[in-house]
């Protein structure tokens, strides 16, 4: 329909009947906002309450990590990829070393495996935790946060320093104590906010993506996982000590809505946090003797050629390119990371949404802000 | 499909398009004239039997000895669980490849992403601008020969070493 010869837009109809003129508004929020995980930034276009759609702008934390990879040589970089996700930083640790690894052509030794996965694991439930607590908070449950951040602190506070040393004495001990503490409060959590109503009806048919759109837009990790799509790196192309290790891979089942909705994708995080337990309970448990570390030259060249190595990480499948030309420094590293897509994503996602909700859809989706950028 | 059958179908579709066969690690390479990536993607999505679902990862590498850039391409395939990886090499100082957005969304993102550290023109893509730079950088800050500049608006990128503090 036409007012005054003007075309106007769908929607707008209710209001110019009653004689009321509306205009798309546009917003901006970030990238300097509480609730956006880091420093994100999107543009709204809004009629409303309603977003036509939600526009990201993201490179405020671009550090140009990949470019510092040139410049420091391979050994040089590890604690640079701390920084690719600062919130599960020794998946990204594992995922530069497994590169450099197919480069030279290196087998760890078993028990370096073991620790590896041990590390990847606590680092998995620190992030999970800081998301689900998070995306309470976003939605107006603080207290569940604080809940989740205690026992984060738990893990942040054993460190095990990767495998460049062998676990220290007693960590076995605290650890499965630790799990046993924390185990049952995965259930107290579920029934703190999962079946919360006020909760469930915030996420629940909110932000629904496809199994078709997730794998369009390359979704990985729980978020391709909470649209139905049973893949998980750690088993279908399975790595490191994973293999030798039990565990399921959840998916969502629209069990409180559609599927692939915001509360599958939360959901996905709570019950793989399980599974991290069960997994670290058989590393903790058959933890091999032997060395961590196998013998790799200080001064490492690997020989020219190309590798593309994929981890899990807590926010999915994450893509480590490295070119070799035979010197001590790659010639090009590219990370390819979950949070990248998930953001790229958010501008479809985002058309028809209340703007309330694209809180929820950031931190339903797990965006790090750092992981986008690089 | 093992990447060796898959490069064979690619060879009998699109003939000397398609380059040698190469391994990297469990993965398959195949050299892909850069113009005819589009159309090799196409295929490669559509066709019965190959339907690589996911654009996996998308990279640029500057080979400045070869004066050439490469775009890798790695796909995917979720329905049928194989993978292959494309290579197209483009010359360095005009380095042109078509867009693959309109196969795969994510590519939007990524191609964006290569145009702007790397300086790669991606053809008939729908918005080829900046991603991670500010729109008004200069310069591709991945490319070999690239030179960080004295300052931006003002702000030096010069710092006394700590050192000498």
């Amino acid at each position: 329909m036409s007012v005054g010869g003007i075309p106007i837009e769908v929607g707008l109809e209710r209001e110019t009947a009653q004689g009321l003129e509306t205009e798309e508004m546009t917003l901006n929020m970030g990238p300097q906002h509480p609730s956006t995980h880091g420093v994100l930034r999107f543009v709204v276009k809004a009629d409303g309450e309603i977003m036509r759609r939600a526009i990201p702008d993201i490179g405020y934390l671009h550090r140009s990590i990949e470019k510092i990879s040139e410049k420091v040589g391979y050994h040089g970089f590890m604690p640079y990829t701390d920084r690719v996700d600062y919130v599960s930083a020794m998946q990204c640790n594992q995922g530069w070393a497994m590169a450099c690894e197919a480069l030279a052509g290196i087998e760890v030794p078993r028990r370096g495996e073991y620790c590896r996965v041990i590390a990847s694991e606590f680092g998995r439930l620190a992030s999970h935790l800081l998301s689900v607590g998070a995306t309470g908070m976003d939605i107006g449950a603080t207290t569940p946060f604080t809940h989740a951040i205690r026992e984060r602190e738990y893990i942040n506070d054993m460190r095990i320093g990767g495998v460049a040393w062998d676990i220290p004495p007693g960590f076995v001990q605290r650890a499965t104590k630790y799990l046993d503490r924390f185990e049952p409060l995965i259930d107290e959590y579920n029934e703190l906010i999962s079946f919360n109503k006020i909760y469930v009806e915030r996420l629940a048919n909110v932000a629904i993506i496809s199994r078709e759109m997730a794998i369009a837009y390359n979704l990985v990790g729980p978020n391709l996982r909470g649209s139905g799509v049973s893949y998980d790196v750690r088993r279908n192309a399975p790595y490191s000590a994973y293999p030798e290790l039990e565990f399921e891979v959840p998916i969502g089942t629209g069990e409180r809505g559609a599927l692939g909705d915001s509360y599958d994708r939360y959901m996905v995080r709570m019950r793989e946090m399980k599974q991290s337990c069960r997994i670290l309970r058989q590393a903790l448990g058959g933890l091999p003797p032997g060395p961590v570390v196998a013998k790799v030259a200080r001064n490492f060249k690997p020989p020219a050629g190309e590798a593309y190595v994929r981890v899990e990480g807590s926010r999915g499948d994450m893509g480590w390119f490295v070119v070799s030309d035979g010197t001590g420094f790659p010639v090009r590293t590219h990370i390819r990371t979950g949070s990248f897509a998930a953001m790229a994503i958010i501008e479809e996602l985002s058309k028809g949404l209340m703007i309330a909700d694209l809180v929820a859809v950031i931190a339903s989706l797990d965006i790090v802000a750092p992981e986008v950028d690089r | 499909m093992d990447g060796a059958e898959i490069h064979r179908r690619l060879r009998e579709r699109f003939g000397n398009a398609i380059g040698a066969e190469l391994k990297l690690a469990d993965w398959t390479v195949c050299e892909v004239e850069a113009k005819s990536v589009a159309d090799v993607c196409r295929y490669l999505r559509d066709e019965p039997g190959l339907h690589f679902d996911c654009l996996s990862n998308l990279s640029a590498v500057d080979r400045k000895a070869a004066d050439q850039i490469e775009v890798f391409y790695h796909l995917f395939s979720y329905e049928l669980d194989h993978r292959l990886v494309l290579r197209a090499a483009t010359p360095r100082p005009d380095p042109v490849v078509p867009t693959v957005s309109h196969l795969w969304p994510i590519a939007n993102w990524l191609e964006r992403e290569a145009f702007d550290l790397m300086g790669v023109q991606f053809i008939g893509h729908p918005d080829l601008r900046r991603i991670l730079m500010p729109e008004d950088w200069v310069g591709h800050p991945l490319r070999k020969d690239f030179v960080e500049p004295e300052e931006y608006h003002g702000i030096s990128t010069r710092r006394e070493s700590l050192l000498k503090l």
